[in-house]
């Protein structure tokens, strides 16, 4: 048959990537689960002894884990929040004809190609500084108290930073997808009663679902590891307010130089992500579809 | 049903002007079509008519009320759009009860409604699929499904059957007659198929270039074309249009003759020239003759007329039925 001898051709063709990507991947993965079941302290250079899970339970049983858990959640849930509202509304205004169009969207999209290290310190220095920043100098100037952001809002000013850089990624994807939507759909429900709001409602938002869920699922994928913007603001604190599960696994191992720990964590957030995965898929899944 | 009425209306995009200056007065129940090359402002119209454009001057009045500033939806019309427009991720029946649910009708009128819709266009079997899930035909009657529901004043049609094959588009044809015959809706209906806006019309609009070139039933149209562009347009296979010293021997710039007021002989005639092609249709055959200083002129013969590329014929107007224009391109009368 020859759809049998394809088959087998491209499955033979395909093999040196899907083992290179394997091996990528497997290794890793292997020592890191080896290193997670000894007990592997840098600054104790003696015998790395098998410790069978003891690493796992001082690990979750740390309770800077459940914080880092509730922060990496929260910094997920908000900046998906503002990104999917905030780009469905920008791509609603960027999709209106006006002058300057192209000059305006360059501008909106700007921010994705700030790197994270930049934009966190600029949010830091520039505008959340109690001292020197516009968000002070403003508050002064309606005389109220300057408010210091990364000690007494720390979740709240990272997940501001980083939405700040991931809105243009999501307006940029949807004002895509809004601009594929077709014309006579939107004239006909107008002709059907349908209000600017019933429109975007039953017409605009169903469209835009897929776009949504794609969003929702490559922003997920990066924001679960986030760590340069805590790294350069507020190294996880005060505390362990601002920490969340990947940058816990870096104290661990380049604080504490505890590498046993560290893979322990490690280990816990990958099978984290692959459960949200799962949900994820689903999700887009369904919505890929149509 | 209403009587919809356009005065002095026109159109312009940022200073063109794609609407002349135009008037027309259509009655309760009537089926008018506007026909036309592409460009020639037909479906703009047909969208002026419905509020998707504001008019740039004019008036229109729907049952003698002014709806030019009207919003599209306070109109009581409906629309079915050339691509449909019908909503991909809704079932046929949420499709069609959309606008009663938009005007927030209770859910036993709007079960009642839906369900009298699919009887009369037969969609009874295919209420809960995707608009994907459905071929052309069935596509098209969802779309007209949306509209009826509505109990809409009027009906318009933007080029409905554009996106279907012959055969279907011949069936859709007869099945929108026959719909408006049952619901003895005023309609407007646009297209660029002369065939179409003949079959279907009480009146045709012929448009070209943003202007009426005539307005009437359409056999008036067939018989008595009132510009050159009018006789070109409706007919199939167009009219033959003369200049020169053919025409100027009846005291015209341009005559016109249909391909049936054409007598073929093989032996005498006003005419003679070599058939370029015959095309035997069965019932007629059509015959192409190619007359020196003329062009090639098409004439109707009967269906077992036996003539073949190459043979001499002669061709022989009939004289009452010639159509004589001047210059400009207006009739001259007979």
């Amino acid at each position: 048959m020859a759809s049998t001898h394809t088959g087998a051709t491209a499955r033979l063709m395909l093999s040196p990537a899907v083992a290179l990507l394997l091996l990528w991947m497997a290794v890793p993965l292997a020592m890191t689960l080896w290193y997670s079941l000894h007990d592997y302290q840098l600054l104790m250079p003696r015998g790395n002894d098998f410790v069978g899970l003891e690493n796992y339970v001082y690990f979750l049983t740390d309770p800077a884990f459940f914080q880092s858990l509730a922060n990496t959640f929260a910094l997920l849930a908000g900046v998906l929040a503002i990104t999917v509202i905030g780009g469905v509304g920008l791509a609603l205004l960027l999709d209106r004809p006006m002058h300057g169009q192209g000059i305006v969207r360059l501008l909106v999209v700007s921010p994705f190609f700030v790197m994270p290290t930049v934009s966190a310190l600029v949010w830091k220095n520039m505008f959340m500084n109690p001292v020197n920043g516009l968000f002070a100098w403003i508050a002064q100037v309606f005389g109220m108290r300057a408010i210091d952001w990364l000690a007494e809002a720390p979740l709240l000013s990272l997940t501001l930073m980083v939405a700040w850089g991931w809105l243009p990624f999501a307006t940029l994807i949807l004002l895509t997808a809004l601009q594929s939507l077709d014309a006579e759909q939107k004239e006909a429900a107008e002709m059907d009663g349908a209000n600017a709001f019933a429109r975007f409602i039953h017409i605009t938002l169903p469209h835009l679902a897929r776009a949504i869920a794609v969003v929702i699922l490559i922003q997920t994928i990066f924001l679960l590891s986030l760590f340069a913007e805590i790294l350069v603001t507020t190294n996880g604190g005060p505390g362990t307010q601002s920490t969340n599960l990947a940058y816990l696994v870096y104290s661990q191992t380049l604080l504490r130089f505890d590498v046993g720990s560290a893979s322990a964590g490690g280990m816990v957030a990958v099978v984290l992500a692959n459960i949200l995965a799962i949900f994820l898929m689903r999700l887009v899944g369904k919505n890929l579809e149509r | 049903m209403a009587s919809i009425a356009l005065k002095n209306v026109s159109k312009s995009f940022g200073g063109r002007e794609v609407i002349a200056s135009l008037d027309l007065q259509i009655e309760r129940g009537e089926l008018v079509v506007f026909v036309g090359p592409s460009g020639c402002g037909k479906s703009t119209l047909l969208r002026l008519i419905a509020g998707l454009e504001d008019v740039s001057s004019g008036q229109l009045l729907i049952d003698g009320r002014d709806a030019t500033q009207l919003p599209p939806a306070w109109r009581g019309l409906s629309m079915v759009f050339q691509s449909y427009a019908l909503y991909p991720h809704m079932s046929v029946r949420d499709n069609i009860a959309f606008p009663l649910k938009m005007a927030r009708r209770d859910k036993e009128t709007i079960e009642r409604k839906v369900t009298e819709a699919a009887r009369v266009l037969n969609l009874q079997d295919y209420l809960d699929r995707k608009p994907r899930e459905l071929s052309g035909g069935q596509r098209q009657r969802v779309a007209i499904g949306r509209a009826i529901v509505r109990e809409p004043v009027a009906f318009l049609f933007d080029e409905p059957l554009s996106n279907l094959d012959a055969a279907l588009r011949v069936n859709m044809r007869m099945e929108i007659a026959e719909l408006h015959r049952q619901l003895g809706a005023t309609t407007i209906y646009v297209t660029h198929d002369q065939t179409e806006a003949m079959t279907l019309a009480d009146r045709i609009v012929v448009l070209n270039a943003g202007r009426v070139e005539q307005i009437g039933p359409p056999l008036e149209l067939y018989r008595r074309p009132a510009t050159l562009f009018v006789a070109g347009f409706i007919g199939s296979p167009r009219m033959n249009l003369l200049g020169g010293a053919a025409a100027s021997r009846y005291g015209a710039a341009t005559i016109g003759i249909r391909p049936e007021h054409l007598s073929l002989s093989t032996s005498e005639g006003r005419w003679h020239g070599k058939v370029s092609l015959a095309e035997h249709l069965g019932s007629d055959t059509f015959v192409h003759v190619d007359v020196a200083g003329l062009g090639t002129i098409a004439a109707r013969a009967a269906g077992d007329l036996d003539v073949r590329h190459g043979e001499t014929l002669w061709l022989t107007p009939d004289e009452s039925c010639l159509h004589r224009f001047d210059a400009q391109g207006r009739a001259l009368a007979a």
